[in-house]
């Protein structure tokens, strides 16, 4: 674990920034401002910054129906953001998308996706393209125990092989697909799959930020090197219901407090850097406001943003016409 | 016979025919919810409930929550149909069907023609279509036309709790692959609905209101909002008839071709993408076998070919409208002979 103070930093800025943008959403959906379906990272975030924080605008990821967290690990604007799950014209994708969807190719973001298991194949696609322009970068799958249970899933991991491609497959294993257990719904195990297709494995402690981030760096070095792919198998934990709305009467008792009180990434995080004297709490509080305030500023932007034009419903559905 | 909801009426269709033949059973995700989780059984009953309380009486042999493979289990109730079995399996939203159309359209569909007619496949696949959830391009499709195009699938869309319970019920006893499609904005609609079981048989239109002027033929949804348009047009002394076919696939010709004998003016509204949707193939159906009794062209009333946005005030424009709907019959009211010209 070599990580400098900016980086340490910058770290801590993004995982803070992703749960305040998370808790801050569950607070705002509960008005019934916000449509749709919003699915929160909150408890997550350790995955996506671990990752992200080794890649760069030529390295690509595609993201679930959970998206936000990796959006804003790998760049995504938060005003942007935040004005699309409003269906803002200013948001990252002139609200046509909403949170679902919210992609910004610039950043090598592919998307969040509707498809469970929509993301896996792209991601071979992607890193085929780094592989055949000799581009040098990487592509990252993130998805779910629910979507290591898709075909298309199982059959990117194939195809990555045989071509050893520069992909990454971080399986986030939260435990529940909806409302179903990962216990009940994965017959064998993550790394056994990956066995099966000749790929390399990390079983990952998702609720440890620099767990992800040596894991992380491992794979995608292998990837960088002409290694071909490799997948984590991260574990963690939502904190909130499947989408907005959902009772989360399937969790035992207690549940999520118990993991929010003893092992949540963040709390984990800051507990590290002070014991080994890297940070100090004063200068991580100061990163907790900032966070927030760029949060409240986002929301703010939201609400004053005005929706997209009449115009804009019959636009983009092509190139060219 | 008690107020029922839309939900409701399917639940009890599915309950119904559950207890009647043991051979029906229920697979999807969530469609029981909680499997190996700790907390409570029977969580969810489906993302919207419709499901709920089944697993309770029915036990998990018989209200499988699946694993989130609609391959794998899409294609298990197309092959549990041809060897016994009555699964009726939901797909959630219907744009799910991109993961797992195969086992649709070239097995479940194709197994009795190919086989020389010596299959039978009791399959019935549940789904929820259409905009008006906010929930942007992937999970507010119609797509019905897509299992229309399909010989050997057979396409049910219920307009209301009524229709849905005794379709859903008929679905289920019907031998041949049924795609159920339910409108997810119409859940928690309520009307009369029988206790008992009964059944509504396909492909005969339902004439939901009679009228001298203009033949409105509507699908799913759209059949209220084409109700509420004629309400309006009454009013304005332009009296409608509104059809709504139930079943796209078969589709009634007859009573479609009847209206419009007897009014000459045809709008049909149809919420699926315009081009190759319901719409047109009524239109062309029309232009072919009653060419001689039109007064005016045909009007379509549907969405613009594009994907639903995500944007509230978008997706309002998007859907077809009761406004449009009045628009259109009023269009077609007003057409004169020399404007063809
Ligand atoms: C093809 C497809 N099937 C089903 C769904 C409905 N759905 C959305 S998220 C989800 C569960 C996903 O579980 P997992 O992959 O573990 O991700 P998590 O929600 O836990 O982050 C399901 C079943 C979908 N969106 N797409
Ligand atoms: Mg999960």
């Amino acid at each position: 674990m070599q990580m400098n103070r900016a980086d340490l930093l910058h770290a801590y800025r993004t995982m803070r920034t992703i749960r305040e943008f998370e808790e801050r959403l569950h607070l705002e959906f509960a008005t019934g401002e916000i449509p749709g379906f919003v699915h929160l990272y909150a408890g997550e975030e350790a995955s996506a910054v671990g990752v992200c924080m080794h890649l760069t605008d030529r390295d690509k990821i595609a993201s679930t129906h959970r998206g936000h967290g990796h959006c804003i690990a790998k760049g995504v604007e938060v005003q942007g953001m935040m004005s699309e799950i409003y269906g803002r014209k200013d948001g990252v994708c002139g609200g046509k998308g909403g949170s679902m969807h919210i992609a910004d190719l610039s950043k090598g973001m592919l998307g969040a996706n509707g498809i469970v298991g929509g993301g896996p194949p792209l991601i071979c696609g992607a890193a085929l393209t780094a592989k055949t322009l000799k581009t040098g970068g990487v592509a990252v799958a993130f998805y779910g125990d629910g979507a290591s249970n898709q075909g298309t899933t199982l059959e990117s991991l194939n195809l990555a092989s045989i071509w050893k491609l520069p992909a990454i497959f971080v399986c986030e294993d939260n435990g529940y697909a909806e409302s179903t257990a990962s216990s009940y719904s994965v017959g064998g195990s993550q790394a056994k799959r990956a066995e099966g297709f000749g790929i390399p494995c990390q079983e990952v402690d998702g609720f440890d930020f620099f767990a992800v981030h040596e894991a992380a760096r491992v794979a995608i070095e292998r990837a960088r090197n002409g290694g071909g792919p490799s997948m984590l198998h991260v574990r963690l934990a939502r904190y909130f219901g499947h989408f907005e709305g959902d009772a989360t009467t399937y969790r035992a008792p207690g549940e999520v407090e118990r993991i929010r009180n003893e092992q949540d990434c963040l709390r984990r995080f800051r507990q590290q850097v002070s014991d080994a004297a890297l940070l100090d709490s004063g200068e991580l509080d100061v990163v907790d406001r900032e966070a927030a305030e760029a949060v409240e500023l986002s929301v703010r932007g939201a609400k004053a943003g005005a929706p997209p034009t009449e115009a804009d419903l019959l636009t983009d559905v092509y190139v060219a016409y | 016979m008690s107020k029922k909801s839309y939900r409701t009426a399917i639940n009890e269709a599915l309950r119904q025919e559950m207890r009647r033949d043991p051979a029906v059973i229920l697979m999807g995700e969530d469609i029981a919810g909680g499997a190996g989780a700790p907390g409570e059984q029977d969580a969810w009953g489906g993302v919207l409930g419709v499901t709920k309380g089944l697993v309770g009486e029915f036990g998990r042999e018989r209200v499988l929550d699946t694993p989130l493979s609609e391959s794998a289990y899409i294609g298990a109730a197309a092959g549990a149909a041809a060897t016994g079995l009555r699964p009726v399996a939901e797909l959630m939203f219907v744009d799910f069907v991109g993961v797992c159309f195969d086992q649709i359209f070239n097995q479940a569909a194709k197994f009795r023609y190919m086989f020389g007619g010596n299959a039978r496949t009791p399959l019935v696949i549940r789904a929820m279509y259409g905009a008006g959830f906010r929930a942007a391009s992937q999970h507010s499709q119609c797509l019905y036309p897509l299992f229309t195009h399909i010989p050997g699938l057979k396409v049910v869309l219920p307009s209301s709790a009524y229709e849905a319970k005794g379709l859903l019920i008929q679905s289920i006893r019907d031998d041949d692959p049924v795609i159920f499609l339910e409108n997810k904005v119409q859940y928690d609609e309520e009307e009369d609905v029988p206790d008992e079981a009964y059944t509504i048989p396909f492909g005969e239109a339902n004439l939901t209101r009679e009228g001298r002027d203009v033949t409105i033929v509507a699908f799913g949804r759209m059949v209220k909002i084409a109700n509420e348009a004629a309400d309006r047009l009454l009013k304005q002394g332009i009296s409608c008839t509104v059809l709504d076919p139930r079943t796209v696939s078969p589709l009634d010709t007859g009573t479609i071709l009847d209206c419009v004998q007897e009014t000459g003016r045809l709008v049909i509204v149809d919420e699926a993408s315009p081009r190759c949707n319901m719409a047109t193939d009524v239109s062309a159906l029309v232009a072919q076998e009653a060419f001689g009794a039109l007064k005016a062209p045909i009007r379509m009333v549907c969405p613009p070919h594009v994907p639903v946005p995500f944007a509230p005030n978008l997706e309002d424009l998007y859907v077809p409208n009761a406004d449009r709907v009045e628009a259109a019959v009023r269009a077609v009211m007003g057409f004169k002979a020399r404007e063809l010209a």
